[in-house]
């Protein structure tokens, strides 16, 4: 998606990534030492929101000299902060690409967060998420919580396709993996585990689950987008059930509400909610095409 | 990106003021958006459900929404556009008299412009046993994806039954009015209407 000559091409744009405040890539997270005590933040570290981390690239911008971006973009969650961007700084932005997102979490999305939270909360290496003290990780809860993540990112026609019944080698009559289905989701878990930092998993979940800009405007998402000035280029994926193409036309009915410019795209994809981190050509066609109409 | 023109467009765009909210459904590549844009600093939207249509319209920079026709046009309020434009796209649609009403839901006026199938070659097609197949209907029978085909004296009567008042009535051929026998020697009908 990112690089020369690709849809978003570093040959036009100067394309900035950057780490959510308490996020365990790079910027500030729980994991982090906090300097008045010299050990990690752990459970000290605030819970941060999706506006938090706006205003945290906003001042980051400004760090940067940049007053205006041709575009913003982001996928899933990134694309509730292209949206904030949109309403908190209409005057930054040109371009706002929204991907895969939903103006809220729904009650099932936000149920689906809650068991993953759950998972890591309840377990007995989580110690009120002061576990870097104890030289732990609650890695039996993370695994879990990735388990459940996966199966939402995935949709059940692709699942079907890729691991349907299939055994790994026949059946045995026990609790170890038997369908391939199982093994898979223990892999992503177990992988998932290691690298990821539960107190960082724990605040992107309730990040997600408070935004909500509409709560500001009395439950109406058009005059909480009121304040945008950019353009806007919307896009779901066909089978992504985590955030439908339903969630993205309450965006764009919005948008249209406020006579903004906005196109929408609904790629036709098996993957499910993983497919905004996939190359289906016609979704990257399509960003492309937009931003090659944004540079101009 | 080239824009194409069809005969259509400068008799839609007559009809447009400056700066008026256009929405066009069945919009393709958004050349028609694209015309009214430069002709009439027309503004709004093109619906397309088509992928090509979609990733075209985006790269004629005009507005578009992928969504399908016959679900309806819920996401946009009523009286939000000046005009509401199906520019042949009529004939293949399957529900004639719920997208006319919800066009003139969200329009203050409707233009929809269909090839007429009263055309003197089509009648000449049928009477020697062929179904037609002309320029302004370039498919076999069996593959083409019109399926409600009408002539100037229907959409006529259509009007007049749904009480729409009738505004304007061009009919062309060749890109050229035509005036006298319109059901008999005009290709290709356009009419500007709204409820009464």
């Amino acid at each position: 998606m990112v690089g020369p000559g690709k849809p978003v091409d570093t040959e036009r744009f100067f394309v900035i990534g950057v780490n959510n405040l308490g996020s365990c890539f790079g910027s500030t997270g729980p994991a982090s030492l906090n300097p008045a005590t010299g050990k990690p933040w752990g459970a000290d570290f605030p819970i941060v929101t999706v506006e938090d981390w706006v205003d945290a690239q906003a001042r980051l911008a400004d760090y940067l000299g940049i007053e205006r971006f041709a575009a913003v973009m982001g996928g899933s969650l990134g694309g509730m902060q292209a949206l904030s961007w949109a309403i908190r700084y209409p005057a930054r932005i040109a371009n706002a690409l929204v991907i895969a997102a939903a103006p809220n979490l729904s009650a099932q999305n936000i149920a689906f967060n809650e068991v993953a939270r759950a998972a890591i909360l309840t377990d007995p290496e989580f110690h009120d998420g002061r576990y870097y003290d104890y030289g732990v990780k609650p890695v039996r809860g993370l695994r879990v919580a990735r388990m459940i993540g996966h199966i939402t990112y995935i949709s059940d026609e692709q699942m079907a396709e890729k691991f349907g019944r299939q055994l790994r080698d026949g059946l045995n009559f026990s609790f170890a993996p038997e369908f391939q289905i199982e093994s898979y989701l223990r892999y992503q878990g177990e992988k998932f585990s290691e690298y990821y930092d539960a107190n960082t998993y724990l605040r992107i979940t309730k990040a997600l689950d408070y935004y909500d800009p509409a709560s500001a405007t009395g439950g109406s998402l058009s005059r909480a987008l009121a304040p945008a000035q950019c353009r806007f280029l919307v896009i779901s994926f066909t089978t992504d059930w985590r955030f439908s193409p339903a969630r993205a036309r309450e965006i764009v009915r919005a948008l249209v509400e406020n006579r903004r410019d906005v196109s929408y795209a609904e790629i036709l994809a098996p993957h499910g909610h993983d497919a905004f981190l996939l190359d289906t050509p016609q979704y990257h066609a399509i960003v492309r095409s937009y931003l090659g109409r944004a540079a101009g | 990106m080239t824009i194409s023109t069809r005969a259509d467009f400068s008799t839609i765009a007559g009809w447009i003021a400056p700066g008026a909210r256009v929405l066009d459904l069945g919009c393709g590549d958004g050349s028609l958006l694209a015309y009214l844009r430069e002709s009439r600093s027309a503004t709004g939207y093109g619906i397309e459900i088509d992928d090509a249509g979609v990733l075209a319209s985006i790269g004629n920079s005009i507005n578009v929404i992928q969504s399908d026709l016959e679900s309806g046009l819920a996401g946009f309020e009523d009286r939000s556009f000046d005009s509401v434009i199906l520019s042949q796209t009529l004939q293949s649609m399957r529900r004639i008299e719920s997208i006319v009403a919800e066009m003139l839901r969200v329009g203050r006026e409707a233009i929809i412009s269909f090839p007429n199938f009263g055309h003197w070659s089509h009648r000449l097609q049928v009477l020697r046993g062929r179904m037609p197949v002309s320029p302004s209907l370039p498919y076999q029978w069996f593959n083409t994806p019109n399926i409600h085909l009408c002539t100037v004296a229907d959409f006529d009567a259509f009007c007049a039954e749904q009480r729409f008042r009738v505004d304007e009535r061009v009919v062309l051929h060749d890109a050229r009015r035509v005036v006298l026998l319109p059901n008999l020697l005009g290709s290709l009908a356009i009419y500007r209407f709204r409820s009464s």
